[in-house]
């Protein structure tokens, strides 16, 4: 009975360790041993060496999507990263409506990426949408068909990824720019230093944390970027807009290539671990102000 | 001098209210187009208000739109995707509050590594589990079913909801438990007594949190539904793509609307805590 007593913690803890010990860590040991070994339509357990990858590097189709990944990690991360830090800091000016205009750049991350995809997949289409409306006031050259565009494609990816998140930016860097301390702003502002001067000098540069976390966050969605290509494009024309996530995928569960898919798998959580595992770190180490 | 700064605010309002239509052009061509009918739609404007309004399209997307061979409209997927999203939920908040409540208050020696453990867990690509989930569900014979669709949501939302309890449990100063033990009591009648009334906050954080992610969910749903338990984003991407008949741009807006409404509504009732929950992960301290 004092046994159990004193043990509680632990069997609260215990369900939960055992299912992130099989389903996180087990199943990335599965993933990692398919992805050396030959598997086809079925799993195989006899381990092959490093083929699945080599064949991974040397596919067209992968790199295309890690050529993609580049394009829309890149743009995604710098365009939503800038609109995000000039909306934060005009609504900080004292704005009228600060609560509303809020609310309005922050909705779409509450939507589904297959709902912003259908509805960006609406408005570009070439027949109906932005171009034909153009068109229909009188500017009958006017071409806006990058949906259909193979080399184009990949930047309405992009348009329609920066719509959705580039208002949670706005939010993390607004509060960041809030928690800066007031009292060396004051100080500066009575000094007669410039507000172009206060935010360059003295605001940005405290936020740098945020700025680090906002790439994380930003990073992160890119590469696990799946649910807008396919409501988009689906990784189309032809497989122009793959990216790893929708590579993985089509060879898992359509093309029955289980190596290509776990060697892919395995590709994407490196470079997410590239990313996240310095940040984890720096986070997890036991901070002197604690 | 004065002038100046006038025309800098303007400039300023300007370029605000300019993004605010960008971010609200989506919704309002959306709502439009769900509103036109077919041949409005193909002779009119992209950004034209409709003229004769028609709810058809509404009703063809809840009750009658095609999704693959399937034509019973979006409402049975809406309901798969309640039945999952809302024991997924609880289950999930329920094991990370007593998690959270473990890893803030009674630590143990090991405790640390596992919670950095889960907090890794949070971070990996799906991708990485998503053929050995799917074997598994087959051999616990839960493949195509909505149990196994909250059995999944459960085991990867467990992270960021033990990691939300975790992180407003540890501010609360340990002697408090301290005390509380010294008078008798175990460690559910604290967590009773003492946690749990005033956990409302980030109760609400991690159910608005874990009902966005599930409600949204695609790479599970898509991956490991069968044709009686698909969700709706699922159910709403087959309707977008379904080839059969003429393309009903209407009923596909309809549809989005409708299986955006949900998340939308919870934004609107409950924003604040919906940013508590999306900032929780990334901004500490």
């Amino acid at each position: 009975m004092e046994w159990l007593e004193r043990n509680v913690p632990k069997l609260v803890l215990a369900p939960s360790f055992v299912a992130i010990l099989i389903f996180v860590y087990g199943f990335i040991a599965w993933t990692a041993w398919v992805s050396l070994t030959r598997s086809k339509l079925m799993p195989r357990y006899e381990l092959d060496g490093f083929g699945q990858y080599t064949r991974l590097f040397a596919s067209p189709r992968w790199d295309v999507a890690m050529n993609n990944l580049y394009i829309f990690g890149a743009l995604f991360i710098i365009i939503s990263m800038l609109i995000g830090l000039m909306l934060a800091i005009f609504l900080d000016q004292k704005i009228r409506a600060e609560g509303v205009l809020r609310t309005i750049y922050l909705y779409p991350m509450a939507l589904s990426l297959i709902v912003t995809g259908t509805a960006w997949k609406w408005i570009l289409n070439p027949g109906l949408g932005i171009q034909e409306m153009v068109r229909g006031w009188g500017f009958e050259s006017f071409a806006f068909d990058w949906l259909i565009r193979p080399e184009m494609a990949i930047y309405t990816i992009v348009i329609a990824a920066v719509w959705q998140a580039s208002g949670f930016v706005m939010a993390l860097f607004l509060a960041g720019l809030r928690s800066v301390d007031t009292e060396i702003i004051r100080a500066a502002q009575v000094d007669g230093i410039p507000t172009r001067r206060i935010y360059s000098a003295i605001i940005i540069p405290t936020m740098a944390p945020i700025f680090l976390s906002a790439f994380i966050v930003l990073a992160h969605l890119a590469i696990k970027a799946f649910d807008l290509v396919i409501a988009l494009t689906n990784g189309g024309p032809g497989y122009a807009t793959d990216l790893p996530a929708t590579y993985m995928y089509a060879m898992a569960f359509s093309r029955g290539d289980l190596g290509q898919a776990a060697a892919s798998a395995m590709i994407m959580m490196m470079v997410i671990f590239a990313i996240v595992v310095p940040y984890l770190y720096s986070e997890l180490r036991p901070r002197r102000d604690q | 001098m004065t002038s100046n700064t006038t025309i800098l605010r303007w400039g300023l309002y300007g370029i605000l209210i300019l993004f605010a239509l960008f971010y609200l052009l989506p919704l309002f061509v959306m709502l439009t187009t769900s509103l036109k009918s077919l041949e409005e739609i193909r002779t009119g404007s992209l950004l034209a208000l409709p003229r004769g309004l028609t709810f058809q399209p509404w009703i063809e997307a809840w009750s009658s739109a095609c999704a693959g061979t399937q034509c019973e409209g979006l409402r049975p997927f809406f309901w798969n995707s309640v039945l999952m999203a809302v024991p997924a939920v609880m289950i999930s908040t329920i094991v990370g509050a007593l998690n959270g409540y473990v890893f803030a208050q009674w630590r143990f020696p090991g405790a640390n590594l596992f919670f950095a453990a889960i907090l890794f867990g949070c971070f990996i690509p799906f991708q990485v589990v998503l053929m050995p989930m799917a074997r598994m569900l087959g051999l616990m014979g839960l493949a195509g079913t909505i149990p196994g669709l909250i059995f999944v949501h459960v085991i990867y939302g467990i992270g960021f909801t033990t990691l939300f309890f975790r992180n407003y449990y540890v501010t609360i100063p340990q002697e408090l438990v301290r005390a509380a033990k010294v008078d008798g009591a175990g460690f559910f009648r604290i967590f009773w007594s003492i946690f749990l009334p005033i956990s409302l906050p980030i109760i609400t954080v991690s159910v608005i949190w874990q009902f966005t992610q599930i409600w949204n969910d695609f790479l599970f749903g898509v991956s490991f539904s069968g044709p009686g338990s698909q969700p709706v984003t699922v159910a709403l991407n087959n309707i977008v793509n379904s080839t059969t008949g003429v393309k009903a741009y209407n009923v596909d807006m309809a549809a989005a609307i409708i299986a955006a409404l949900p998340t939308l509504l919870v934004y609107v009732v409950a924003g604040k805590y919906f940013i508590r929950g999306l900032t929780a992960g990334s901004v500490k301290g």
